[in-house]
Formats: C-alpha cells, sequence, structure tokens
C-alpha cells in the first residue's frame, strides 16, 4: 500500500478496509485524500461512508461536476522557440474548438465528465474528496446520492443544469442557475463564454426576444502552461515561517 | 358549496423581506405554508466560469462580490487554493492581519444580519444602530484596502499592503462640522489599529444595546422562539453549517476544529444554541460578535509588537516594489511576466475552506498546470441552507417565511454566483 501522510494513514487504512474493491484509486495531493469510485459502486460506497462507525462522514459539504475537455491544453507554445512572433497564440486551438475523441492532451482521466463530492466527518473531524466519471461522454450519468445525503438535493441539481450529468433517482431534476427555458449546458467547456444568445426587450413586438450574440469572444491573457519545476520542488525561496 | 383549493403565489422577487433576488413559490392552505419552492439564480453570473478564463489573481476580485457582505472571507478561501496548491505560506504578520479582518468582517455581517432580521420582524432602530457602527467598519476596510466593500486585499503569499500608519479623518462637511465632527474624530487620531481598538472597546456595549432592544422583547420572541426549529441529525442531512448548524446545538467550528491563519492562537469560545430555532440562532449570532470583538483585540495586540513582511518575497507570484522595479532589471522582467501573464500553479486539485460568517465558505481548484484555473468551484454555505426552506417552512404561517429567509442569512451574491 502506499504511504500517505501520517494525518491521512489512518483514513486511507479504513477507507480501504471498508471499502475494498469498491474504489478504482486513492491518492493524497497536498495533504487532501482523494478516492475515485466507479460508477456501479458510486451508491453503495455512499451508504458506507456514512453509516461505518469507522468513517462516518455525517455530512455531504459539496458536489459539483467537471468538464475534463480541454486539461492541460494552452493557447502559447512555450516548450520551445518560435519563429512566428506573437501570433503563435494560437486560435483555432482552445477549448470548444476540438471534441472529447480529438482532444491535443489525452490526459489521464478516462472519462469527460465526473461528478466531485466533498464530504466531512464530525466525529473524526476530518474530510474526504471522492470522484465518479460518468461512463457515456455523450450522455452522463451517475446515481443520485440523495437517499445517503439530503443536502446533496441542490449541487446535483446544479450540476445536471450547468454540466448535464443526469442524476438517475433524483425526484427533481431541473434547471436551478440559468433561466427558464434555457438551452445547453454553460459550463462544459465547449460552451462559450459569451453564450449563444442575447435577451433584449423588443418595443415593436411588446416582449423579450431572443437573437443570436452579436459581440466577438476575445482572448486578453493567453493561456499559458509551464511544467517548470520552481513551483514543484519544495518550498519556494523566501515563503514565510 | 365551491371547492376549497390551495392557494400558489410569488413571494418576490421584488419582495424587500426576500433579501436580494429570491422567488419563492408558495403553495398555502389558508395561511399555512404547505410547500415552499425557491427558484433561485436570478442573480446568476457564472462566476466560476469566467474564473476559468482569467489569471488567478483577476478573480479575487470576483469573490468579494459573492457574498457581497462578507467580502474578504470569501477572498481568504480563494486564495488560501492557490497558496496550498503553489506550496507557499504566508508570512506570520500577514496571517494575523487576516485573521483580524476576518472577525471584522464578521461583524459587518452579523450586524447585517441583525439590522435586516429585526427589519423584517418590524423593529426600526436596531437597523439604524447596527449602520451606525458598520459605517466604521467599512472606513476601516476602505482605510486598508481604498474601497468599501470590494476589497480584493487579500493576495496569494499575504495581503497587499500593510496596514495605514494613519487612519484618514472624516472632513468637514455642511452636514458633518463643528463639535460633531470632532466626536466622530475622536476615535480617527492616531493609526488604524488604534481606531479598531476604540471600536471594539465601545462594541461591546452596542452588542449589549442590541440585546436590550431585542432579547427579552416580547413581540421579538413571539415571532422567533419555536419558528423554523431543526434538530441536529436533519441541520448535518441538510449540509447546515456556520451559525446555523450551532444553532441546533452542534458544536462545529472550523476555526477551533481544524484551524487556519492564526486562529490556533487566539483564545475565544463557540456559543451552541439547544432548540435549533430562530431565537437560538438569534442569540448565536449575537454572541459572535462579542466573540470576534475578542479575536480583533488579541490580534492588534501581536500587530503592534510585531512588524514585518506581509507578503511573500517571491517575484515569481507578488509583485516587486515599484522602487526595486525601477532600479533592478531582474525585478522589471518580474514585475512585467507577473502583469502579463500571471503565474502558472502546478497540476493539481485542492479545496480550502474558511469560517464564513454564514458557514463553511470553500473553494475547490483544479490546476492543469497554466496560468488559469482549469476549474474553480465554490462551496457558499447560504445555497445548502435555502435549499433547506421547503422542510423548514412547512407547516409555519406565511408571515414566518419572513423570518426563516432572515434567520438563514441569505445573500444571492453568495447562492447565485
Amino acid at each position: 500500500m502506499t504511504q500517505y501522510s501520517s494525518r491521512n494513514q489512518a483514513l486511507a487504512q479504513s477507507l480501504s478496509d471498508i471499502l475494498g474493491e469498491r474504489i478504482a484509486s486513492m491518492s493524497e495531493h497536498r495533504g487532501q485524500l482523494t478516492v475515485e469510485i466507479p460508477r456501479d459502486h458510486w451508491l453503495d460506497a455512499a451508504w458506507l461512508l456514512r453509516d461505518e462507525p469507522e468513517l462516518a462522514f455525517e455530512q455531504l459539504l459539496d458536489l459539483c461536476g467537471i468538464d475534463y475537455l480541454g486539461y492541460g491544453d494552452d493557447e502559447w507554445e512555450t516548450a520551445e522557440a518560435t519563429g512566428q512572433g506573437y501570433s503563435r497564440a494560437a486560435d483555432e486551438l482552445g477549448p470548444g474548438r476540438f471534441s472529447w475523441e480529438e482532444r491535443p492532451e489525452a490526459g489521464e482521466f478516462p472519462n469527460r465528465f465526473a461528478a466531485v463530492v466533498h464530504l466531512l466527518s464530525l466525529k473524526h473531524n476530518r474530510r474526504l474528496r471522492m470522484r465518479c466519471y460518468a461512463p457515456d461522454n455523450e450522455f452522463p450519468m451517475l446515481p443520485s446520492l440523495i437517499e445517503v445525503w439530503n443536502s446533496v438535493n441542490w449541487y446535483e441539481r446544479e450540476a445536471f443544469d450547468l454540466f448535464g450529468i443526469v442524476f438517475e433517482g433524483h425526484p427533481d431534476l431541473r434547471r436551478i442557475m440559468t433561466d427558464y427555458g434555457f438551452i445547453g449546458h454553460p459550463f462544459r467547456k465547449d460552451f462559450p463564454l459569451i453564450g449563444n444568445v442575447t435577451v433584449r426587450y423588443d418595443e415593436d413586438k411588446g416582449r423579450v426576444v431572443y437573437e443570436p450574440v452579436e459581440i466577438e469572444p476575445r482572448v486578453t491573457v493567453a493561456r499559458v502552461v509551464r511544467r517548470d519545476s520552481r513551483y514543484v520542488d519544495d518550498k519556494l525561496e523566501g515563503t514565510g515561517s | 358549496m365551491s371547492e376549497i383549493r390551495n392557494f400558489t403565489m410569488n413571494f418576490g422577487p421584488q419582495h424587500p423581506a426576500a433579501h436580494g433576488v429570491l422567488r419563492l413559490i408558495l403553495e398555502l392552505d389558508g395561511e399555512t405554508v404547505v410547500r415552499a419552492d425557491p427558484h433561485v439564480g436570478l442573480l446568476h453570473r457564472a462566476t466560476e466560469k469566467l474564473a476559468e478564463s482569467k489569471p488567478f489573481n483577476h478573480s479575487i476580485g470576483y469573490m468579494d462580490r459573492l457574498d457581497y457582505v462578507s467580502m474578504m472571507c470569501s477572498e481568504h478561501a480563494y486564495v488560501m487554493a492557490i497558496e496550498k496548491l503553489l506550496n507557499i505560506e504566508a508570512p506570520e504578520r500577514a496571517l494575523w492581519i487576516r485573521t483580524m479582518f476576518d472577525e471584522i468582517t464578521r461583524i459587518l455581517n452579523h450586524l447585517m444580519w441583525i439590522g435586516s432580521n429585526a427589519l423584517d420582524l418590524g423593529a426600526m432602530a436596531v437597523f439604524l444602530y447596527a449602520f451606525r457602527e458598520r459605517e466604521s467598519l467599512l472606513d476601516v476596510y476602505e482605510a486598508v484596502s481604498g474601497t468599501r466593500m470590494h476589497a480584493t486585499y487579500y493576495r496569494p503569499g499575504g495581503v497587499y499592503r500593510d496596514l495605514p500608519e494613519e487612519m484618514p479623518k472624516l472632513a468637514e462637511s455642511p452636514w458633518r462640522k463643528g463639535k460633531d465632527l470632532e466626536r466622530m474624530n475622536e476615535w480617527r487620531q492616531g493609526s488604524m489599529l488604534d481606531f479598531i481598538e476604540a471600536f471594539t472597546d465601545d462594541f461591546f456595549d452596542r452588542v449589549d444595546d442590541y440585546e436590550t432592544l431585542l432579547t427579552d422583547n416580547r413581540i421579538w420572541k413571539q415571532r422567533t422562539v419555536g419558528i423554523g426549529a431543526v434538530n441536529p441529525d436533519r441541520a448535518l442531512q441538510l449540509g447546515f453549517t456556520g451559525p446555523m448548524l450551532r444553532g441546533c446545538g452542534v458544536e462545529w467550528d472550523q476555526r477551533k476544529k481544524q484551524p487556519y491563519a492564526k486562529y490556533r492562537e487566539v483564545d475565544f469560545d463557540i456559543p451552541v444554541g439547544t432548540n435549533g430555532d430562530c431565537y437560538d440562532r438569534y442569540l448565536v449570532r449575537v454572541e459572535e460578535m462579542r466573540q470576534s470583538a475578542r479575536i480583533i483585540k488579541q490580534c492588534i495586540a501581536w500587530l503592534r509588537e510585531n512588524p514585518g513582511p506581509v507578503i511573500v518575497r517571491n517575484f515569481k507570484v507578488a509583485p516587486p516594489t515599484r522602487e526595486e522595479m525601477k532600479d533592478d532589471m531582474e525585478a522589471l522582467i518580474h514585475h512585467f511576466k507577473l502583469f502579463t501573464e500571471g503565474y502558472c500553479v502546478p497540476e493539481g486539485e485542492t479545496y480550502a475552506s474558511v469560517e464564513a460568517p454564514k458557514g463553511e465558505f470553500g473553494c475547490y481548484l483544479v490546476s492543469d498546470g497554466a496560468n488559469k484555473p482549469f476549474r474553480v468551484h465554490l462551496r457558499a454555505p447560504g445555497y445548502a441552507h435555502l435549499s433547506s426552506m421547503n422542510e423548514m417552512a412547512k407547516g409555519h404561517m406565511l408571515a414566518d417565511i419572513a423570518a426563516l429567509i432572515a434567520t438563514q442569512d441569505i445573500v444571492f451574491g453568495e447562492i447565485d454566483r
């Protein structure tokens, strides 16, 4: 078994004892523990996490969706010098301008959409993050946790509204953030930041009308990925105590 | 005889007691609420998506605009998340300043809450008194950051600048002159710390004043005792945090249990309620104001004794001073890179949270190694609280809806994001 920091050692041990093969993988980053749980075990793992006294995660603090399209992609070539000058800020590439299958940086993510949950155990005073990838990229669907933790209600509605992740078994999966009758899922990476339609009041028609957006998308600071070691190695020089 | 049916009505989105743009659809049986369905999102600005399109530092200002009555606490969660991923730590003095301002913010928030809560339930005077005190604290915000509300004061690696040596004085104007002006400037003769100290010394009496107006007030108790009672198990199930959870008798405060900044080193108590109704939550918040003042006094004592840097001296994340920039080529390059491109945060994900005045405000940050976040998710306490509205309101009278919205301390900036 991999080594975890002393703070998380006990939790990691009881997680693998109790959840066993329900865990696809477990990792620690910056002192925080993350477990990945396959879709088929998402619900029964949740019951165990809440009810087993050794885990006792009484509270679900947060659930959010993630769209991994475009992860690690940049708009500016930084690996080597270029002779093209400023225009190397590639404008033909970027999230939304390629599909999941054709994504330039195939990271370690098995699927495009995932739900991330943050749990808190008051009894043991510790936290846990768990993640579940939705197997189908076209029609992402996950089991709802609403029976286990009632607080997930609006968070699942939000993830459905903004990412289009459908939660099976949710009693009231309506849109929550966007307008009545909104089309699309705005937090998906292929949804433009400026949106697709604008709304205005039409004097002649005497009602509100929807029209295609007129403004141009604009990037003021290019997205740059620098994978140099200066931040990763130990503490930065001159930081505090 | 004609058929008797339940009556459905809209509460808001332009109702003064809706605390913003809440559209609450109420199904009524006579005057009893059968079902409450809050429609939120009227103030949705896609803050999380906007943050994905900007370098990390550009979004600090958006955090102020989430919960716009507890501005710096939201900033705190965001910069803490960035600091965790960068693996840097702010200097000690910055941590003390943050602790002090988090508590100033808590007082600001609770003053707003006590004023508007009392106003919703028909007590006008508290609102006026609370806003008088709020004004002094907003002046502190202004003195330290230049703006009264949206401070953008916390930065990854510290705070933007040290506390001012001098507290700005009020100028003479047609409605503020002579003896009045002298009295108002009395506290402002020294440094900003002197001003805050004078304020906190005085503040305990002010809280007592609010209590004389409300705590034993017969009308106040009729409107709050036994209204919206939630038992501890349900509170945990519904995702309650902060005073909403402590009002139910669950002793959970992140400042004590999982301390951040300098909360480990200050002395304070956690008030806990017993019945979990509106009245207990009121008592908890009032006591929290006193405890905040206590923490502020301890921060002032430390900050007086210990001058020092307030932001890391690392030009990769924090800019060099103007003098250095004009003197030194290296510093100029760093300055240019930082302001044109920002800094790249190493790949990874983290969740950082603070005990904001309303509950746990968390920031889940995913970075793919770029100068912009890949995904930011903000966990707003009010979102979970409002989602429990149906359960809390069921069986209560229509007039209690105002008490319930007020007790949840709803602010739409953070709920709709």
